[in-house]
């Protein structure tokens, strides 16, 4: 940029920033050292997870700049391409559990299978009930499996894939913020229980602070995320044509 | 830690090819992480690299789901019209699916020893 241009009037400053990748890859990483860093003051509460804040603090900026999220996914791209490698790599604390994980195969899939079909039957007839559109029902069914399982069973059974990953979003966020409350509530406490649950119903974003808090329960929730995707694949066709959704 | 990164980026390419030329519905990193684990248990663990590398991806598991998160944006005037169904329909769902499957392996794995 010559000199004598400079200073260029703000908005095409901005104009030009909106279709290079450095400024959506700076705010996410920006605001999610913030988040860590208000995280860790705070104690690691489950209402200061950093993932949950960062999400809501960076939606609230699109939504007031008027950016849209297109311009903001060519820079967050890099981040979320690493979702991909990171998923892999969580065959490492599965592999350090893998010992328990196969003495316990029968628990692990009665109590999967269960909880899949629980969560998915129930969200589709509460849907229904309170009058939301067949399109939603339908993309709510595999809410709690990782994203891109979640949109392949959208599609394949007519609802929409960009719902369905906004819906799988909400469910992980919630589930975050709430496993480890609504499971010492009915006294589940063994490690293995704890990430396995977070897993099957709230995929990797209640894994991830699983994982935070301990190994086993990392590696248990690993687990299921992988699981749950091909039990609920299986199991949400058979939900629908049994209630007729 | 190049090895390490490249070791992942294989068994997720591997898992990719498969499931697109098979059209599964599983996702490529799912059945990456398939093969190296069955990797893994017939080389008897990963090589401290791995690990490492490994636990460093997973130290920012968390922050790597932060950019599709923020596509909640997208999707605002569908949440809005269908608003009270969601917001009962997820809470609720997901309470259920946590507590049947934590409350259930608790017990039969504490039976099973």
């Amino acid at each position: 940029m010559p000199m004598d241009r400079f200073p260029l009037p703000f908005f095409h400053v901005w104009a030009y920033l909106q279709t290079q990748p450095l400024l959506g890859l700076t705010a996410t990483l920006c605001t999610w050292e913030f988040c860590s860093l208000i995280d860790s003051r705070a104690g690691h509460r489950a209402i200061t997870n950093p993932t949950v804040l960062s999400i809501a603090l960076l939606a609230a900026a699109l939504l007031i700049t008027h950016t849209p999220y297109a311009a903001y996914f060519t820079g967050a791209q890099y981040v979320h391409f690493l979702l991909g490698p990171a998923t892999v790599a969580l065959a490492i604390p599965m592999y350090a559990n893998f010992a328990s994980i196969r003495r316990h195969s029968g628990p692990i899939l009665v109590s999967l299978t269960a909880g899949s079909i629980v969560a998915a039957g129930s969200a589709m007839l509460i849907a229904r009930a309170l009058g939301a559109s067949h399109q939603v029902v339908i993309s709510l069914g595999p809410k709690s499996v990782t994203t891109p399982i979640a949109m392949g069973i959208a599609q394949n059974l007519g609802g929409q894939p960009s719902l369905t990953a906004v819906f799988v979003m909400i469910t992980g966020i919630f589930g975050t913020i709430i496993c480890t409350g609504a499971l010492a509530l009915v006294r589940v406490k063994d490690w293995r229980a704890l990430g396995l649950a977070a897993g099957t119903a709230a995929h990797g974003l209640a894994t991830a602070r699983m994982l935070r808090l301990n190994e086993t329960a990392g590696a248990y929730g690993g687990l299921a995320i992988g699981l749950n995707g091909i039990v609920t694949s299986l199991a949400v066709p058979v939900l629908v044509k049994l209630f007729g959704f | 830690m190049v090895r390490a990164i490249m070791i992942l980026l294989l068994c997720q390419l591997a898992g990719t090819i498969v499931q697109q030329a098979f059209g599964l519905p599983i996702p490529g990193p799912v059945m990456g992480l398939v093969l190296l684990l069955a990797i893994l248990v017939w080389r008897g663990g990963p090589d401290p690299v791995l690990h490492e590398t490994a636990s460093g991806f997973l130290k920012y598991l968390g922050l790597l789901f932060v950019p599709a998160g923020v596509g909640v944006v997208t999707e605002l005037q569908e949440l809005r019209a269908n608003a009270l169904a969601i917001a009962i329909a997820i809470p609720v769902s997901t309470i259920l699916g946590l507590t049947v499957t934590g409350v259930l392996m608790q017990r039969l794995a504490r039976a099973d020893g």
